[in-house]
């Protein structure tokens, strides 16, 4: 019982942090590097505890951040929700890559949810982002080792303590 | 959404995802863009979920303010009288302006008397400081920790020391929302402070960067150029400076010049902002009076016969 409730912190508690890191400023240079660190744990999440993720879960989850960063409401719900569907798709063979192997499909994930971006807002009229919004998909991969371990980490952590 | 046992899942199998349900919230999410992209019901929505909204914009400023505070507190003396210094200089200077300035005033207010001229010139201002937080790197958009609380309303222009940063688009209890004049979406329409052209400058999405294309070939404009707002539009309020052209070319068709220019206001930077508070004259015809007054028609007509 008081298990699952800290594994329910665990949870909660990395997504707000993902979206207070959404929020966090950075200097001018430095922000098209920014990774898209909610879709970073949702894919954790949905590779780790696929029972507490789902398509229903990704929509609120994406409105949530709509509500904060974005100018249209369901854009990122749409993103979320194709990306933790291929993530939970492919979950079984996800879990088992080697963690330099996992963090290309994380590429793969990033850049395909760039390409939603750009047909949402091409749809809803807004000018196609320059050539330094696709470097973010880069970063998430170079950050998605760090995601993992660090959560992996917290987590038999909190196993270890409780045992 | 309990998966059946997961141990039991083929490694190749479709799991406890279908694509019905993929395709079912897809069609959510989408209905849910378009009726927003229609009735910008986020604005809406995110006016009522105000409350819940600026504590996390505020939470997420948080670590900036800190590592603000903390690099005040171990700046070291010789900084800080660095710093002192500086700012007195530039008190004086701007003393010695404001001086030239106020006898500059003092006599456009005699001629103002001599010409009879009613309308005046007054700025009501109003101070709010940026929250720094990043809503989305390529959309130019700012938060202000000043909100419909302090009287924050839709379209006031945004200025700093240098010159004009952009307007209010979205009002929240005590935050709000501003469009840079750099946002990809924005345009704003200025005059060239030397010869009076008048044209538009869009934003261009790079923070130092906006657009002027469409200007005729003829045109007298040339690089150093000072950009004012020209007050067409009704949204910015005449003579406030706004870039410097840093660059002429040809647009592609060759028929008309297109222009760089450099905005004047420091966009990247945070600190306090001006928010301009009476809002410039709608332009266009005045909107249709509530009570079309038949005796009122008649009594401003009734001068005429007797002229």
């Amino acid at each position: 019982m008081s298990r699952r409730r800290v594994q329910t912190f665990i949870f909660v508690g990395s997504i707000v942090l993902a979206f207070l890191l959404q929020l966090t400023p950075l200097p001018q240079a430095f922000l098209p590097l920014k990774p898209y660190w909610i879709a970073l744990v949702l894919i954790y999440w949905s590779i780790e505890a696929p029972e507490r993720m789902g398509l229903g879960f990704a929509f609120l989850i994406g409105l949530a951040g709509d509500l904060l960063t974005g100018q249209l409401l369901g854009e990122q719900a749409l993103r979320l929700i194709v990306l933790v569907f291929i993530v939970l798709r492919f979950r079984s063979r996800l879990r088992f890559f080697p963690l330099s192997q996992q963090a290309l499909a994380v590429l793969a994930l990033l850049l395909n949810d760039r390409i939603v971006v750009i047909m949402v807002r091409g749809f809803s009229g807004d000018p196609i982002p320059s050539l330094g919004f696709w470097v973010s998909p880069f970063v998430g991969m170079l950050a998605w080792p760090f995601v993992f371990l660090l959560l992996d980490d917290v987590r038999a952590r909190l196993r270890a303590h409780e045992t | 959404m309990p998966l059946s046992s997961p141990d039991k899942v083929s490694l190749f199998a479709e799991g406890a995802v279908s694509t019905a349900r993929l395709i079912a919230y897809l069609t959510l999410a989408m209905i849910v863009m378009v009726v927003d992209h229609r009735g910008n019901y986020l604005e809406h929505l995110r006016a009522v979920a105000g409350t819940l909204v600026e504590p996390v914009y505020r939470m997420a400023a948080l670590p900036s303010d800190v590592a603000r505070a903390g690099r005040l507190a171990v700046a070291t003396q010789t900084q800080l009288v660095d710093e002192n210094r500086d700012l007195r200089e530039a008190l004086l200077l701007a003393q010695v302006r404001l001086n030239r300035m106020s006898a500059l005033t003092a006599q456009n207010d005699r001629l103002k008397k001599l010409l009879d001229v009613q309308n005046e010139l007054g700025l009501g201002v109003q101070l709010a400081r940026l929250i720094d937080i990043d809503l989305d790197p390529f959309r130019h958009r700012v938060v202000l920790d000043a909100g419909s609380a302090q009287m924050i309303k839709v379209g006031q222009p945004v200025l700093d020391a240098f010159g004009i940063m952009g307007q209010i688009v979205e009002v929240l209890p005590n935050t709000s929302v501003a469009l840079l004049i750099t946002d990809p979406t924005h345009a704003i329409p200025v005059m060239v402070r030397r010869t009076g052209l008048r044209t538009i400058a869009y934003g261009t999405g790079a923070i130092d960067r906006l657009q002027l294309p469409n200007i005729p070939i003829s045109a007298d404009i040339k690089v150093g150029d000072e950009l004012v707002t020209s007050g067409l539009g009704g949204r910015f309020p005449m003579g406030f400076e706004v870039g410097r052209i840093v660059e002429i070319s040809n647009d592609e068709s060759g028929m008309f010049a297109a222009a760089t220019a450099k905005p004047a206001a420091a966009l990247d930077r945070s600190g306090e902002v001006l928010l301009l508070q009476d809002l410039p004259q709608p332009m266009g015809p005045p909107a249709p009076e509530e009570t079309p007054a038949p005796d009122a028609a008649a009594a401003s007509s009734s001068p005429e016969p007797g002229r």
